[in-house]
């Protein structure tokens, strides 16, 4: 029992000073992102509407979004917002930002979710694959599969599945989440199966694309592992070839995808952006595209500060699970 | 006198940097009896680590056996076996020690269950019975507090203290081979004396046969029974310990005791063998040594093969057959 | 530049990286002469007549809506992405060569100041920041676009830099040009630099790839090359109305942009591996 009473002690010292770190990225992030808004040339203003503004018009403006104050004083006040919560007024909808964030996160994060989870289990399995059949015909093959995935631009492959898969051979729904045609009255189970019918391609779309990093990584990794000495050794004790490999390799190869996981979120959020456009996705990813269009600066904003905190917060649990199955960081925690 | 091991014409080639193959091991030939000590000596290079790893069928996925080899454990042909048949010899037949223990061990594993794995993987008894064996084994390589140590971590242990889990390791199947490559090399001067020990006193209560690896000579004397010296792939000079160091006699081997500082007798300078060892793709044809040979044989330019120099001493070279006069000793 | 050389003979040994470099110089001679030998890209001859019509032996990549000539528009649309993506790449090697090497060598306040900001910067992700500061152009100037590519760029390669340098700067080679007194700015570029250069070639040749799969990205949302210069994104973007009746118009600069990148990328792992000592 004491061990783990140890281990908890340790990791939450060490959890207390990751997020510390965190929370100073963070804070440069927002200033970054404040300054590339203010920065950027033209006034944002003038984005609002075609007409011309009238004086008092401008005046009013320029009150309501804060940008008769000195920058300083407009940064403060955002980063009170933001920890409060409010990250201001969107311009294009006239609602806060922060709830329009809100009413997409579960589009998105189901996409993502189910991203993640072919890639962890699908992805890191071929990879291993590939490594443990290293330059056999399947591994060559996987390769020059994951290369050309990896090359895909992915709103083209969103496209191109759209195309032949919704209107072709009409398979699979091409556009938004649920069938606006579905009868309100309709069950859980037939609103679960038509949301993931509806999913399939825009997850297919972003799963060939990142699949490709995911195997060539994980292939690298195991590949890295097999070369170690301590693998000899359990061949030497005799240990049989396929203990060899889930025992011995697998534990150490997945330290590696920890990483991966670190760096998948950008990643994710980045697709998620041309994707959902194609499909018509109601998430995060089509929201900033709209923003973009827009030239939705608050709504830009506050996306673009989600996605950065997902990236640390994705950093940090990585770095907890290395806590956990590497006894060598636990020792150093 | 059984013998447990016959190596003949052992051959195992790489891939080369233009599509042929080199070879790294080139026609080593050698003989093990029970309970008896070899030594393989030689420079980085040579190939004699490439050689042990054959014995098991453990040279890396590049590599080959060429056909033509014969290994045999007794009536075993190694070259022979597959699959299931390879694994049962593993650990088994004959138990490896590697070099560095650091990245020998699996660093997210016990201690304790890395040995109780090779335990599982050749007998039939269950986990308890294999733990309580482990720590019997912990015990018997000299690890104080056997039973607490073996929930230890490798990077929790001492460089010694690994090596002696190694050990525990290799015997942990009860092989009557053991191999031990350069067992003491990464390990400081005082530790080394002691792992030493723990090898003798085991290789004495199991009545094991070892073949020992390495490129330091002052561990073979007094260790060793027979002494086999390697260079460039080939086995250049064969003998009873005693006989080899009262009578070194290939360039090499001379070279090689040339090169150790001695403590007693008179001050002289240190002869360092000129060159470097060549590459296996850069070996002369002909004697391979005869790029750093000090007395260069008219013979040199063919190959010559292990001449007998007396019983149980032979070398590679020509003087064996035609000497030469010289006070280049 | 001996490991130029060495670079480049292992590149030719691999299949694939035979393959990658046929490939490239297929495509630049294509960019650079294809233009000239091609039917104008803006030009539409037929504007009612001959607007979309499928791939035949007069065009071979058919035609748009506006009956412009598919085949010559992507031709011209390779120059530009290429132009792009390689100078944009340039900027980015420079900044990060320059940040790595400064944090790594002094080391200190200025090593964490500066990795604090390449934390927050590898934090958001590049598109986010390509966001931002282009949705508030109207009709981005191209070396503006450049320049903004670049600077979004350069995180991880000064990154990859620091680990080199920090890996380097205890090397008997950087204490001997230290005790011979040469400066900090000379053992960094004179000393430093050239031993970091296989690394950094791999990150700029894969990063060429990743720059023209987010060009073609920002082109297809409107906010990269601005019409009428001609670019794979965009084409994709006008092709959108006719996925349907005319596939031809999005499929063909979607296969040059792939066919590009995976050269591009075959290239940098094969350079990747010549540079990696243990690979046999």
């Amino acid at each position: 029992m004491a061990p783990a009473l140890v281990l908890a002690r340790g990791v939450s010292s060490w959890l207390v000073r990751r997020a510390a770190q965190a929370g100073a990225t963070l804070a440069v992030v927002l200033v970054l992102l404040f300054v590339l808004m203010r920065i950027a040339p033209g006034d944002p203003l003038t984005r609002i509407t075609d007409r011309p503004l009238s004086p008092t018009e401008i005046a009013v403006l320029r009150a309501r979004y804060s940008l008769d104050q000195p920058l300083s004083r407009q940064f403060a006040s955002y980063l009170g917002g933001a920890l409060r919560g409010d990250f201001g007024t969107s311009i294009e909808y006239g609602r806060p930002v922060a709830a329009l964030i809100a009413e997409r996160l579960p589009a998105t994060l189901l996409l993502g979710g189910a991203v993640l989870l072919v890639n962890f289990t699908l992805g890191v399995w071929l990879g291993a694959l590939q490594a443990t059949r290293r330059d056999t015909l399947l591994d060559r093959s996987l390769t020059a599969l994951s290369l050309t995935g990896h090359a895909m631009p992915s709103f083209w492959l969103g496209l191109v599945l759209a195309w032949l898969v919704g209107v072709r051979w009409r398979l699979l729904p091409a556009a938004g989440m649920e069938n606006p045609l579905l009868d309100p009255s309709a069950g859980m189970p037939a609103r679960a199966a038509d949301v993931m019918a509806h999913l399939a391609l825009p997850a297919l779309t972003l799963c060939v694309v990142s699949l490709a990093t995911t195997m060539r990584y994980q292939r690298r990794a195991m590949i890295e592992v097999l070369r170690f000495p301590y693998i000899a050794t359990a061949r030497a004790k005799g240990v049989p070839e396929r203990q060899v490999r889930r025992h011995h390799a697998w534990r150490n190869a997945l330290f590696p995808v920890l990483t991966l996981f670190g760096l998948w979120l950008p990643i994710l959020v980045t697709g998620t952006v041309f994707v959902e456009s194609v499909f018509a996705w109601p998430g995060l990813g089509s929201l900033a595209a709209e923003a973009v269009g827009a030239r939705d600066y608050p709504l830009l904003m506050g996306t673009a500060a989600l996605s950065a905190t997902l990236v640390v917060v994705g950093g940090i649990l990585t770095d907890l699970a290395y806590a956990v199955l590497d006894p060598r960081v636990r020792v150093a925690a | 006198m059984s013998r447990v091991l016959e190596v003949d014409h052992l051959r195992v080639t790489f891939p080369g940097a233009d599509g042929t193959r080199v070879s790294a091991v080139d026609g080593v030939s050698f003989t093990l009896d029970r309970g008896e000590t070899l030594a393989l000596v030689g420079e980085s290079g040579c190939g004699k680590s490439l050689t042990s790893l054959s014995l098991l069928r453990l040279v890396p996925p590049a590599g080959r056996i060429e056909p033509g080899s014969i290994i045999r454990l007794g009536e075993t042909d190694v070259l022979a076996l597959e699959g299931e048949s390879l694994r049962r010899i593993r650990g088994r037949r004959i138990g490896m020690i590697f070099q560095d223990p650091m990245s020998s061990l699996n660093p997210v594993f016990r201690v304790g269950d890395q040995i109780a794995e090779g335990i599982l993987a050749h007998f039939d008894v269950p986990k308890r019975e294999a733990r309580a064996r482990a720590i019997a084994l912990l015990k018997e390589v000299g690890i104080p507090d056997p039973a607490s140590r073996a929930g230890a971590y490798p990077h929790q242990l001492s460089g010694g203290m690994r090596q002696r889990v190694m050990i525990a390791i290799a015997l942990a199947a009860e092989p009557e081979i053991l191999v031990a490559d350069e067992p003491t090399t990464a390990l400081d001067v005082t530790v080394q004396a002691q792992i030493l020990e723990v090898l003798d006193r085991l290789q004495a209560a199991r009545g094991m046969a070892v073949l020992l690896i390495t490129h330091d000579l002052g561990i073979v004397a007094g260790r060793a029974d027979r002494v086999a010296v390697m260079y460039a792939g080939q086995i250049v000079e064969e003998a009873a310990t005693a006989a080899l160091f009262a009578r070194p006699s290939h360039p090499y081997t001379q070279g090689l005791f040339n090169s150790i500082p001695k403590l007693s007798g008179p001050v002289e300078r240190l002869r360092p063998i000129a060159g470097t060892v060549p590459a296996p793709h850069a070996w002369p044809a002909g004697c391979r040594f005869r790029p750093r040979c000090p007395i260069v044989h008219p013979k040199s330019q063919q190959m010559p093969p292990m001449l007998a120099l007396s019983n149980e001493h032979r070398m590679r070279c020509w003087l064996a057959e035609s000497p030469i006069a010289t006070d280049d000793r | 530049m001996s490991w130029l050389d060495e670079a480049w003979a292992a590149v030719w040994r691999r299949r694939s990286g035979r393959a990658a470099l046929i490939a490239l110089a297929a495509i630049a001679l294509i960019a650079l002469a294809g233009p000239l030998l091609l039917p104008d890209p803006a030009a539409q001859p037929d504007i009612i007549g001959g607007a979309s019509l499928p791939p035949d032996a007069e065009h071979p990549f058919g035609t748009d809506q506006l009956s412009r000539d598919v085949l010559s528009r992507v031709v011209s649309g390779a120059r530009v992405s290429l132009a792009v993506a390689g100078l944009a790449v340039l900027v980015s090697l420079t900044i990060g060569a320059s940040v790595g090497l400064t944090a790594g060598y002094l080391g200190g306040a200025m090593d964490a100041v500066l990795m604090r900001l390449v934390d927050a910067g590898l934090a958001i992700p590049r598109l986010f920041i390509l966001l931002l500061l282009l949705a508030v152009w109207e009709r981005i100037p191209l070396p503006a676009l450049i320049l903004i590519l670049g600077t979004t760029g350069w995180f991880g390669t000064s990154r990859l830099v620091r680990g080199e340098v920090i890996r380097l700067r205890h090397e008997p080679f950087v204490s001997g040009a230290e005790a011979l007194g040469a400066g900090r700015r000379r053992v960094m570029f004179r000393h430093l630099l050239p031993n970091t250069a296989g690394p950094l070639l791999v990150a700029a040749t894969l990063g060429v790839g990743e720059v023209i799969l987010l060009e073609a990205g920002l082109s297809f949302l409107g906010l990269g090359i601005q019409p009428p210069t001609p670019s794979w994104g965009a084409m994709i973007l006008d092709a959108k109305p006719v996925l349907i009746a005319a596939p031809w118009t999005s499929l063909f600069p979607g296969l040059a942009i792939l066919t590009t990148v995976l050269a591009v990328n075959l290239l940098g792992d094969a350079l990747s591996d010549a540079f990696d000592s243990r690979v046999p």
